[in-house]
């Protein structure tokens, strides 16, 4: 019982850590911090990435990592656009996009599962590829989204709040129900925590596996769609560190990186620990470059603490 | 004498050069705790894969109830009513206990949410603790991970687990090896509570002392063949001992 305690309360502990900063800001800058503009910044600036940690979590859970995502969204992107400038359906740019990176994160779980090359090492050689891959297909310029979407959903809103942030929301939180209550989130808690174990119980180990690094592509394809939307442009250099701030938001919000362990509230709330820090720090005054310090600790602090969990564990 | 539950003729696995079984027979009869004793290298953990369907086996025949039948996988076996519990325990420590009691058969929801994979946690825990509870396996929580629990316990979540769904046989590979005094009579308590729920097990153990306090039968396996057969009220450490080593040959000395 003692370590559900202590699983759960990184959880309350990390939002804890969440929403004394925003009210350090809040409190500190009450004319800029919480107005709902900046608010509503903080929200779009984390959606897309919010996509990327989502999938990240899943896969860490089952003791991988991806460090793909960011290579697959550009591709994806790129993907999208040809494919919208050839036809000039949108609609058919978002399948594309999601489709391809389908593709990318199906290619990784096959050859994680049955290639039974690490993961670490397949999707660094895909992140390579789909990185190399896109930078061959736009000779190295960034390509430009179609006005339409650029200015249609890139610039909608619901209620005030983008809609990309939206649809990022929605599909996070059928996430986070999918791996707390369905059968699939629970055989992926399995496979991180002893693969053998249920593999002998029943469960297709490897057919999951692949799905899993297939839903991280494919969720990575549609944050490429997204993002063309968002910023206009493929952002053919603009993703390389995209695994690692996933990785870290994963991470942060008490997902261990053993497997076995983690939420997506968590990684909801990791996501947006950076994503506040940087915005503070930026209405502050403070060099924002303090932002990739205080991340950075806060990512090993993360780590520590699960570990030390699992060394009282295993005693 | 009524027939046997589970027998094995003949059974012959190689591993390459390395002849595991060469012509080993088993028998099981209902409702009984057989021991299948042997010194190392006798072929026991290769026999009772090939009966639980973990391996196949070269030639030989399995027949279940007297009728032939063959394994072609674990599931196979289940279906036949046989699990295992094995000496690792296959646990995922993560996993509360009715996590692990359902893995690979998870219960779903009644209706359109069970048809989209959401479980039904409450029915999982319930039948765990039913199951825990009959076999005396307590929990302090049917919440915490199994990793937050006692070696004995983590045995116990194992070995109900078997037992729950093992509706002819159950296999347990040295199920007392990694356990302290108080928790092997724990586990022997619930092999002979296993027995009186009406389901067979079959004990592969080094302990001889496990053996004779727990098994109504002893089978010997020596160099990929059964050497002996005892009853165990009627015999001696000396002969168990002897039979598994070679001094005693008696396949039909009972």
């Amino acid at each position: 019982m003692d370590r559900v305690r202590l699983r759960d309360r990184q959880v309350v502990w990390i939002a804890a850590v969440l929403a004394l900063l925003l009210l350090t800001f809040s409190v500190l800058r009450p004319g800029s911090f919480a107005t709902s503009f900046n608010l509503l910044n903080l929200v779009s600036d984390a959606a897309i990435l919010l996509l990327l940690a989502t999938g990240m979590t899943y896969v860490i859970i089952t003791a991988g990592i991806d460090l793909s995502v960011g290579g697959v969204l550009v591709f994806s992107a790129v993907a999208a656009t040809k494919i919208m400038e050839t036809t000039g359906s949108l609609l058919l740019g978002a399948a594309s996009a999601v489709l391809t990176g389908l593709a990318w994160g199906l290619l990784n779980g096959v050859l994680v599962a049955k290639g039974r090359i690490p993961a670490l090492i397949v999707t660094l050689g895909t992140l390579g590829m789909s990185l190399g891959g896109a930078l061959l297909l736009t000779g190295g310029v960034d390509l430009r989204a179609p006005g339409d979407l650029n200015l249609g959903l890139g610039l909608a809103r619901w209620l005030g709040v983008p809609q990309i942030a939206w649809i990022c929301a929605a599909i996070t939180a059928v996430l986070a129900l999918a791996l707390a209550r369905t059968r699939f989130g629970r055989h992926t808690y399995a496979i991180g925590s002893n693969a053998e174990a249920a593999r002998r119980g029943g469960v297709a180990v490897n057919r999951h596996l692949i799905r899993v690094y297939g839903l991280a592509g494919l969720l990575a394809g549609l944050a490429g769609y997204l993002s063309l939307a968002k910023y206009g442009i493929t952002g053919v250099s603009a993703h390389s560190t995209d695994n690692l701030q996933a990785i870290a938001a994963v991470v942060i919000g008490g997902t261990s990186l053993f497997g076995g362990v983690g939420t997506v509230v968590g990684t909801v709330i990791g996501v947006f620990i950076p994503v506040v820090l940087q915005n503070g720090f930026q209405i502050l005054g403070v060099r924002p470059f303090w932002q990739q310090v205080v991340v950075g600790a806060v990512l090993v602090a993360a780590v520590y603490v699960d570990q030390w969990q699992r060394g009282r564990r295993d005693q | 004498m009524s027939a046997p539950l589970l027998e094995a003729r003949g059974i012959v696995k190689s591993y390459g050069q390395v002849e595991a079984l060469r012509g080993a027979d088993f028998t099981l009869l209902p409702g009984e705790v057989v021991a299948l004793i042997g010194d190392n290298g006798a072929g026991k953990s290769t026999l009772a894969k090939i009966l639980s369907g973990a391996e196949r086996p070269d030639s030989g025949e399995i027949a279940v109830d007297g009728e032939p039948v063959v394994f072609g996988s674990v599931e196979e076996a289940r279906s036949a009513g046989i699990e295992t519990v094995y000496q690792d325990l296959a646990l995922c420590p993560d996993l509360s206990p009715a996590g692990n009691f359902f893995l690979g058969r998870e219960l779903l929801k009644p209706g359109l949410l069970g048809r989209l994979g959401v479980l039904d946690n409450a029915a999982m825990r319930g039948r765990t603790k039913e199951a825990c509870e009959r076999l005396g396996v307590q929990l302090k929580s049917q919440a915490a991970p199994v990793s937050t629990l006692s070696g004995g316990q983590r045995q116990g979540v194992a070995v109900a687990r078997a037992v729950t769904w093992a509706k002819r046989v159950v296999f347990m590979d040295e199920p007392t090896a990694a356990l302290g005094v108080l928790q092997t009579q724990r586990v022997l308590d619930l092999i002979r509570g296993v027995r009186d729920s009406g389901v067979a097990v079959v004990l592969i153990s080094h302990n001889m002392q496990d053996v004779k306090a727990v098994s109504d039968r002893v089978e010997v396996l020596r160099l990929g063949r059964r050497v002996a057969r005892f009853d165990t009220a009627r015999v001696s450490m000396e002969d168990l001992v002897g039979a598994m080593t070679g001094a005693i040959e008696h396949e039909n000395g009972r």
